[in-house]
C-alpha cells in the first residue's frame, strides 16, 4: 500500500498541472503556469526515489541526467522558427517513452502475476498505451521531418496506401485483443511495430500547412497513452496529467482546426478522398505591378494607417528585428500600425506571436484577426511581409479552393497593397493569389530582410 | 465504488477539467499551451522509474533505461522550451505596468 504523504503529494503534484494548464492559457500568468507545471514534475519524480526501495538507482539517475541534457540543450539551441518541429519531436519521444514502459509492464504482468488474473481491462490499458504510443512516436519522427524538410512537406499518397492503413488498423485491433486473450512479450513487441507503421501512414498524406495540427493531436494521443500507463501502474498523477493533456490537447487541435476553416478529418484524410490538401504548386506568368524600395517607401511614409501582415517568409528571412525598426521609424512619424495576426501565421497558431515578441514587438501592437479585420477599410496601406494564403481572397471566392472557407485577414479591402515576396511561387496551400494581380496591389521581390532594410533606409531619408 | 469505477470516475473528471481550464485561450497561446501540455505528458518519466526500478532482468533494465531517456528528454526539454517562448511575451522594460493592463483588455476581448 502507498503510504498516505505519498498519495498526497502525488495529489498536490496532478493539482499543479491544473494550475499550470489554466496558467498557461493567459499571456500575464503563462509563465508562472508552465513553472508550476515544471515544480510539479520535478517533485513527482522524485517521491518514487524517496519511499520506495528502487534498483538501479544509479543507472537510472545517469539515464535522467541524459535525457535532461539533450532536452536542455535542444530545448536551448533550437532556433524559435523551427519551434513547432522541436515541440514534435519532444512529443515523440514522450510517446516512445509511453509504449516502451508498457511493454515492460506487460512484461510484468506475465511473467509475474501468472498465477492471479490479471484483469482484462488492464491488459487492454497496456496494449492500448503500447499501440497508440508507437503511433505517436512514429507519426511525430514524421512531422518532424516534414517540417525539417528532412523529406517532401507535400502529401506522400501512393496507391494502395488506403488499403494498408486500414489493414494495419484491423492489425493493431487483432494484436490489441490478443494481448487481452493471451498475454505475450512478443504480441506486444508486434502490436509495437505495427503502430509505427499506423503512424507513418496516418502523417504521410498530411500537407505541410496541416502538419500543426497532427502535432497537437498527437500530442493528445500520448496524453492518453500517459494516462492508460497510469491506470496500468495506478498511479494517479500520471492517470491525471495525461488525462489533462489528452482533452485539453484534443479540444485545442478542434480549435486550430477551426482557425483554418477545416475539419480535422477532413485534415487527416483529404488527401486520401483525391482533393489534396496541397494544390498545384507552379508559379504563374500573369503580369503584376512591381515597384522599387524608393516608391514603396513613399507609400508608407505619407500613409496615416499602416497594416503589417507578417507571415512565415518573414521568420524564414530572420526579418522580423528590422521589421519592428520600420514599423518604429513609421511611427515616429506620426503613421497609426499595427500587426494583423492571423490565427495560423508562420507554422502553427500562436507561432508569429513568439517570433514578434522576440523582436521585442510590444505586445500591444499585434492585433489578432477578429479584432482587426474591421479596420483595413480605413488603412491606407497593407505591407504583407512572407505571407500568401492568410490574406487570399479565394478564401472567401473559391468554392473549390484547398483553403476555401478558412478566415482570412482582409486586407483586400485596403486602398494599397504591397507585398515583399521572394517569388511569384504559390504559398503553402499551393494556390494562386487573386490579390497579388489587383490594379491596388504593389510588389517588392527580394529577400524579406534585404526588402525590409531597403525601405527603412529609403523611409529614414524621406 | 469499486476501484475501476474510482479511477474511471478521476478519468472523466480529468477530462471535463483538461477542457474546461484551456477553453478561454487565446489564439496567442496555442503554440506556448500545445508546448507547456507536451511538457506534462513527459511526467511518462515517474512511470518509467517505477518500471525500471523494479526490474530484475537485463533486457528490460536496458529498455526501461532508454525510456527513462526518453521521458526526460521530454519532459525537461518541454518545459525549458516552453519557458523561452514565454519569455519573450515579458517586457523588462519601464513600461511593464501598461504592457500588463494592456495584455489584459486583450485576454477579456478573446473570452468576450
Amino acid at each position: 500500500m502507498t503510504p498516505i504523504w505519498v498519495q498526497l503529494a502525488y495529489l498536490a503534484c496532478a493539482v499543479c498541472f491544473i494550475l499550470a494548464l489554466k496558467g498557461l492559457s493567459g499571456p500575464r500568468t503563462a509563465r508562472m503556469g508552465n513553472l508550476v507545471g515544471a515544480a510539479g514534475a520535478v517533485v513527482a519524480v522524485t517521491i518514487p526515489f524517496l519511499y520506495l526501495d528502487l534498483d538501479h538507482v544509479p543507472l537510472m539517475l545517469g539515464a535522467i541526467a541524459v535525457g535532461t541534457g539533450g532536452g536542455v540543450v535542444g530545448a536551448r539551441t533550437v532556433q524559435m522558427t523551427q519551434m513547432p518541429q522541436m515541440v514534435a519531436l519532444f512529443n515523440g519521444v514522450g510517446g516512445g517513452a509511453a509504449a516502451l514502459v508498457a511493454l515492460l509492464e506487460l512484461h510484468e504482468l506475465v511473467s509475474v502475476d501468472s498465477a492471479e488474473a490479471v484483469s482484462w481491462f488492464v491488459l487492454a490499458a497496456t496494449a492500448f498505451t503500447i499501440a497508440v504510443g508507437s503511433v505517436s512516436f512514429a507519426g511525430s519522427i514524421v512531422t518532424f521531418a516534414k517540417l525539417q524538410e528532412l523529406m517532401t512537406s507535400r502529401p506522400v499518397v501512393f496507391p494502395g496506401l488506403p488499403a494498408v492503413f486500414a489493414l494495419s488498423l484491423v492489425a493493431t485491433l487483432g494484436l490489441s485483443v490478443s494481448t487481452v486473450a493471451s498475454p505475450a512479450v512478443t504480441i506486444g513487441v508486434v502490436l509495437a511495430l505495427v503502430g509505427l507503421v499506423v503512424g507513418v501512414l496516418l502523417v504521410l498524406p498530411v500537407g505541410g500547412a496541416d502538419v500543426p495540427i497532427v502535432i497537437s493531436l498527437l500530442n493528445a494521443f500520448t496524453g492518453l497513452t500517459v494516462a492508460a500507463g497510469g491506470y496500468v501502474l495506478e498511479n494517479v498523477v500520471l492517470l491525471v496529467a495525461g488525462t489533462l493533456v489528452g482533452a485539453s490537447g484534443t479540444f485545442l487541435t478542434m480549435l486550430m482546426a477551426r482557425a483554418m476553416g477545416r475539419s480535422v478529418a477532413n485534415i487527416l484524410f483529404g488527401a486520401l478522398r483525391g482533393g489534396s490538401t496541397l494544390g498545384a504548386g507552379e508559379a504563374s506568368d500573369r503580369p503584376v505591378r512591381s515597384a522599387g524600395p524608393q516608391d514603396i517607401a513613399i507609400l508608407l511614409g505619407y500613409a496615416d494607417r499602416v497594416i503589417i501582415v507578417p507571415g512565415y517568409g518573414l521568420a524564414v528571412a530572420q526579418a522580423q528585428h528590422t521589421l519592428r525598426e520600420l514599423v518604429e521609424v513609421l511611427m515616429a512619424r506620426g503613421t497609426k500600425v499595427d500587426y494583423a495576426i492571423h490565427p495560423v501565421a508562420g507554422r502553427m497558431p500562436g507561432h508569429m506571436n513568439v517570433l514578434l515578441a522576440e523582436a521585442q514587438v510590444p505586445y500591444e501592437q499585434l492585433q489578432e484577426m477578429d479584432e482587426i479585420n474591421g479596420e483595413f477599410k480605413q488603412a491606407d496601406v497593407v505591407l504583407v511581409v512572407g505571407a500568401n494564403d492568410v490574406v487570399n481572397p479565394a478564401a472567401k471566392t473559391t468554392p473549390g479552393a484547398p483553403i476555401y472557407g478558412m478566415p482570412i485577414l482582409n486586407a483586400d479591402e485596403a486602398k494599397q497593397v504591397v507585398f515583399l515576396k521572394r517569388s511569384m511561387r504559390p504559398g503553402f496551400a499551393g494556390i494562386e493569389n487573386e490579390l497579388l494581380f489587383d490594379p491596388r496591389t504593389t510588389l517588392l521581390f527580394g529577400d524579406a530582410k534585404e526588402s525590409l532594410g531597403k525601405l527603412l533606409n529609403a523611409v529614414k531619408a524621406l | 465504488m469499486s476501484e475501476p469505477v474510482v479511477w474511471l470516475t478521476i478519468f472523466v473528471l480529468s477530462v471535463f477539467v483538461g477542457i474546461e481550464v484551456i477553453s478561454k485561450v487565446s489564439s496567442t497561446l496555442h503554440t506556448p499551451l500545445m508546448s507547456g501540455a507536451n511538457a506534462i505528458h513527459g511526467i511518462i518519466l515517474l512511470g518509467a522509474v517505477l518500471v525500471t526500478g523494479t526490474t530484475d532482468n537485463d533486457v528490460a533494465l536496458v529498455v526501461g533505461l532508454i525510456a527513462i531517456v526518453l521521458a526526460a528528454v521530454n519532459m525537461v526539454g518541454g518545459f525549458v522550451v516552453t519557458d523561452r517562448m514565454l519569455q519573450m511575451f515579458v517586457r523588462k522594460k519601464p513600461k511593464v505596468s501598461t504592457k500588463a493592463s494592456g495584455s489584459t483588455g486583450s485576454t477579456s476581448t478573446d473570452a468576450a
